[in-house]
């Protein structure tokens, strides 16, 4: 066959891509390469890890990522910026609206137009993407439940998780690649009634938060599973870059929301929760998901707050256009950006180089949490058991689209 | 803590020429490095009771293309208790003829974080890290052919026997 279309077996492939980092030389005696993934339903994504073992205990981890690779960055140097968004998009699609978000608003900066967006317009930002962090936080924990051997938590975070796809569904029309958040506005105003459905929505969603930490936080077996395990110290987890929940789970109150203070963020009322070690000690997997599940109440208040404003001061009328401020040609200046925005999982950053004459950028880095997040693995889990691996991994909350982007 | 106060203490340390340019319209600001002094520098801004920037935010590799012939690597640090942040930018030539590949002294025993992102200019780009641990290839396969954010990158038609180019 001249053109062969299907994958042409031959032994010698496996031996040239080397799959491993670790050859049966190097190991000790007694000690064994065990390989987890690429597909375990504990990495939400593909992703290897090659685990030296001795016995149950492990002595050390390489990750091996890059199947999921999807050449954002070729891609975005390759396109228009308002044409990027879908990519991003699709990088982290737990948590489209956020990256979104931190996406526009990096290339507003740039143009400069940061100052003039509308306030309903920022006030529907914030909305939608405080309700995509909750549906992202959702499925953290409920995978994680599920992970550590829970089954009946994801189901319900599931479903609660469900409601909230539908509202984002209902303003866009899509489930999880939104691209709703348009650079210098919206894709279009929120629907007639969402205010309305959103308010009603909060209210059922109060005392299900209630019922998740019941569930899941005060269980006796989930507490004996992650508290005292994957232990990540404040300063190994700043030296590594560490970010978002992982972080805070590690005692450092620190959120770009209120660091940066970007959007409207400084204009509503939140707290940062940071890990406290109430079950084991501080930064251990059970203070990080105990984060996660603060944030959410931290999110809903947020969602309370924008809402009584976008149905007070901030009403629709009929003069509104979420997209006056769309550029026709997006020319940023000759300049060098790095933007940053506080995700579900850490610090989303997108470093653009412009050249002044093209709407192409020259350069766009896209800085991912999960990526960062994940570096810490091999540090924090030698000497653990195989079954806390797992633990610790789910803990990271990783979405590989952004590990690999 | 301002840009000024930084480059004061680094031509303190260094001597005149260590900053080469600066560059205010950037944001965050951006200083100039010369290559070879880069790990110095950053250990200089780490460690310093005045800047103390603890935090490596990103490191991006770039390639300004075969015509300029030279490559560039910019750090985005971040001072956590000052909250302050700088970026600095170093600008290394391409490979020629007498040299190999374009090399630059690695930072990743500063920040671990640094370790993964110089692998990944290291796949994507093709700069190369003196003194990095663990130099390999990270998401691509170890045995694909060229750094695909290089300006000049043609994709190798068949790869194990699967059609790259469509």
């Amino acid at each position: 066959m001249a053109n062969p279309i299907q994958y042409q077996f031959d032994e010698q492939h496996l031996r040239k891509s080397e799959p491993n980092k670790f050859k049966a030389e190097d190991l000790k005696s007694e000690e064994m390469i065990v390989n987890v993934g690429p597909q375990h339903p504990s990495t939400h994504g593909v992703l290897r890890l090659e685990v030296i073992t001795n016995g149950e205990v492990i002595v050390d981890v390489v990750p091996h990522l890059g199947y999921l690779h999807r050449c954002f960055e070729k891609h975005a140097e390759n396109l228009p910026y308002n044409q990027i968004l879908p990519f991003v998009d699709r990088m982290d699609y737990l948590a489209s609206m956020n990256s979104e978000h931190a996406f526009a608003m990096g290339v507003e900066q740039m143009l400069g137009i940061a100052d003039q967006i509308p306030p309903r317009v920022e006030y529907i930002r914030v909305l939608v993407a405080e309700l995509n962090r909750l549906a992202s936080h959702f499925v953290a924990v409920g995978t994680y439940a599920m992970d550590i051997g829970a089954y009946t938590p994801f189901l319900w975070l599931m479903r609660d998780r469900e409601h909230i796809m539908r509202l984002l569904e209902w303003t866009c029309g899509a489930r999880m690649l939104y691209n709703y958040i348009w650079i210098g506005g919206l894709f279009y105003d929120l629907p007639l009634g969402f205010e309305e459905r959103c308010a009603a929505f909060i209210k059922y969603l109060k005392p299900k938060l209630g019922e998740l930490e019941k569930l899941v936080m005060n269980n006796k077996i989930f507490v004996e599973r992650t508290a005292n395990v994957g232990l990540l110290p404040l300063d190994v987890a700043i030296n590594y870059g560490i970010s978002g929940p992982m972080l805070r789970g590690s005692g450092l109150k620190l959120d770009l929301r209120k660091v940066d203070g970007y959007s409207i963020y400084p204009e509503l009322d939140f707290d940062i929760p940071v890990g406290e070690g109430l079950m084991g000690s501080v930064g251990d997997c059970w203070d990080r998901t105990h984060v996660r599940v603060r944030e959410c109440y931290e999110s809903l208040k947020i969602v309370e707050q924008c809402l009584e404003r976008l149905t007070g001061d901030l009403t629709r009328d009929r003069k509104f256009d979420p997209r006056a401020l769309v550029p026709k040609k997006i020319r940023p200046k000759k300049q060098d950006f790095y933007v940053r925005a506080e995700n579900p999982r850490g610090e989303l950053g997108f470093y653009f180089r412009t050249d002044g004459k093209s709407d192409i950028p020259f350069r766009c880095k896209a800085r991912s949490s999960c990526f960062v997040n994940l570096s810490v693995i091999s540090e924090i889990s030698k000497g653990c058991m195989i079954a806390d691996l797992i633990a610790i991994l789910g803990s990271i909350d990783i979405v590989l689209g952004e590990v690999d982007r | 803590m301002i840009l000024e106060e930084i480059q004061a203490l680094l031509t303190d340390k260094f001597g005149e020429d260590i900053v080469l340019a600066t560059d205010t319209d950037a944001s965050p600001p951006m200083l100039h490095i010369p290559a070879a002094k880069i790990a110095e520098v950053c250990m200089a801004l780490h460690t310093n009771e005045k800047t103390y920037f603890d935090y490596l935010a990103c490191l991006t590799g770039m390639d300004n293309g075969p015509e300029q012939g030279t490559m560039e690597v910019i750090y985005h640090l971040y001072s956590i208790p000052y909250n302050f942040q700088l970026s600095l930018q170093i600008i290394i030539t391409r490979e020629t003829e007498s040299q190999a590949y374009a090399e630059v002294p690695t930072v990743s025993h500063i920040w671990r974080t640094a370790d993964w992102h110089e692998r990944e200019a290291y796949d994507l780009v093709g700069i190369h890290f003196s003194g990095h641990p663990d130099q390999r290839r990270i998401l691509l396969p170890n045995d694909w052919e060229g750094h695909p954010l290089r300006k000049d990158y043609k994709e190798q038609e068949y790869y194990h026997g699967i059609k790259v180019i469509y």
